[in-house]
């Protein structure tokens, strides 16, 4: 594979070069936005959280908010908040992976101060990272993820085991591959347990499993009318059964190393690993990110758009009407492999053409149709 | 050509990858190998939905990928679609009595 990328002080490799504003809280969007338009080609990410958060919920956002800065398609990161302690919390984080971190808090000084004095320091990023040049990179060092959305049995038929091949061939380089969805394994849970590499990560992940039905349970309902989704339905799965059947198609074949907390960091060279996510695009996403996700690849049956600020989305669909009708948001269409025209291993040579070009700098439908969900996952309310 | 396939011989069902059309008689991929089969569609099947390959009982646990997904709610013939009016989840259904 001939792959290109951007080296960080600690030695991880990112496929873009981002310089990000990240606001601690709610409050601070107003400023970080302020940045992102003073000086062009910035990326914030609002969010509408980070106020009165405790406990395991508050942990999970910050470990996202620092896990997108320390995310290696980052160059560097303005972290903005209303107070300094949390927003220090949040920039020392993303400061142990050796890349330039500025920290800044509202009080004190307002928005319009702290925006020129973050202005500033975004200006000086971004002509840092405008001369940092891409050299070639293996596979062995790179984190990716994966994620099927608004699915349909074509997926489970076509798009899925098209993607297995490529992820099982990018495991056997030596990538970490992280996927999730821990409620779209309902009906599939045994086979992947199955796989899992060690009796230990076997019980880690069906306790993941198991606690995450019991929270359910606890509710007092089910999740019939979510799961599968009006969208699946109308695409023609029938049960929650079904669909995981066909979600971890994608999984490929190898087996499962490791069990991860929702945003947990991980790096390369740790083969087929499962985050305990949402099935929700944005949220998934935004968890494997904040893991370390470089890349994502993402097999739509009926078209989700989703895409993530930092990191390219590739999407493969194998039906052929949303091929056509979304046409703009296909990056890799697969209908002839639906049809039986081509098999998968010429499927998965494709899916692998897009991905090394991708690496390389092309650009992603996502990327230019502007999709870029940032979308923090929440455990429970607020205090 | 295709327009159906099915992941195992011993599924209950195909999915369809065109749009089928009642009477009309279709050849059944079979992805693990072998042999297509064949079924004659007795109603409008889209594209992505399932069709009966089987005749199937009411309350016989439906199989696709060799794996349960389901439980019959009524007899489903051969040919026939099947969907939410006449399969559901053998899970999600915590006692809720729906």
């Amino acid at each position: 594979m001939r792959l290109t990328g951007y080296r960080r002080p600690d030695g991880r490799v990112g496929v873009r070069n981002h310089v990000v504003v990240l606001p601690v809280d709610d409050l601070s969007n107003r400023a970080a936005e302020g940045v992102a338009t003073l000086i062009p080609g910035v990326v914030a990410l609002p969010h509408p959280y980070g106020r009165l958060q405790f406990g395991e919920d508050l942990e999970l956002t910050f470990r996202t908010l620092s896990g997108h800065g320390a995310n290696p398609n980052v160059f560097g990161a303005v972290v903005i908040g209303i107070e300094p302690k949390w927003t220090e919390r949040v920039a020392s984080e993303i400061a142990r992976t050796g890349k330039p971190v500025e920290a800044f808090s509202l009080e004190g000084y307002g928005d319009l101060r702290t925006i020129e004095r973050a202005s500033r320091a975004a200006y000086r990023l971004m002509q840092e990272a405008s001369e940092l040049e891409r050299e070639p990179v293996e596979p062995r060092e790179l984190v990716l993820s994966i994620k099927c959305g608004e699915s349909d049995p074509t997926l489970g038929l076509a798009g899925n085991p098209a993607l297995g091949r490529v992820v099982d061939r990018l495991v056997d380089e030596g990538a970490t591959v992280i996927f999730g969805e821990t409620s779209e394994l309902t009906g599939a849970e045994h086979l992947i347990a199955a796989r899992c590499a060690t009796p230990e990560v076997r019980e880690a992940f069906l306790r993941t499993y198991r606690d995450y039905v019991a929270m359910i349970e606890a509710k007092g309902v089910d999740l019939l009318g979510s799961q599968p989704t009006e969208g699946n339905i109308r695409g023609g799965l029938t049960t929650i059964e079904e669909k995981a059947l066909g979600n971890i198609q994608k999984t490929g074949t190898r087996p499962v190393r490791r069990v991860l907390r929702p945003a947990e960091p991980v790096g390369p060279g740790e083969g087929l690993v499962f985050m305990d996510t949402s099935s929700a695009a944005a949220e998934m996403i935004t968890l494997a990110v904040a893991g370390g996700s470089v890349l994502h690849f993402f097999t739509t049956g009926q078209g989700n758009v989703v895409g993530h600020p930092l990191v390219p989305v590739i999407k493969i669909s194998p039906n052929p009407k949303t091929c056509e009708t979304m046409a703009e948001h296909i990056d890799v269409p697969l209908p002839d492999l639906l049809l039986g025209e081509i098999g998968l291993e010429e499927a998965a040579a494709r899916i692998l053409d897009v991905f090394e070009r991708t690496v390389r700098g092309r650009r992603t439908a996502a990327e230019l149709l502007g999709h870029a969900e940032f979308v923090l996952t929440r455990l429970y309310p607020s205090a | 050509m295709r327009k159906a396939a099915a992941h195992r011989r011993e599924d209950h069902v195909a999915v369809a990858v065109v749009d089928l059309s009642p009477g009309e008689e279709v050849e059944v991929a079979v992805l693990e190998g072998g042999a297509p089969l064949r079924v004659q569609v007795l109603e409008p099947i889209p594209l992505g939905h399932k069709v009966a390959l089987k005749d199937i009982a009411e309350g016989e646990v439906v199989r696709e990928y060799g794996e349960p997904i389901g439980r019959a709610t009524r007899s489903i013939r051969r040919g026939a679609h099947v969907h939410t009016h006449n399969l559901r989840s053998l899970r999600w259904d915590f006692g809720g009595g729906r």
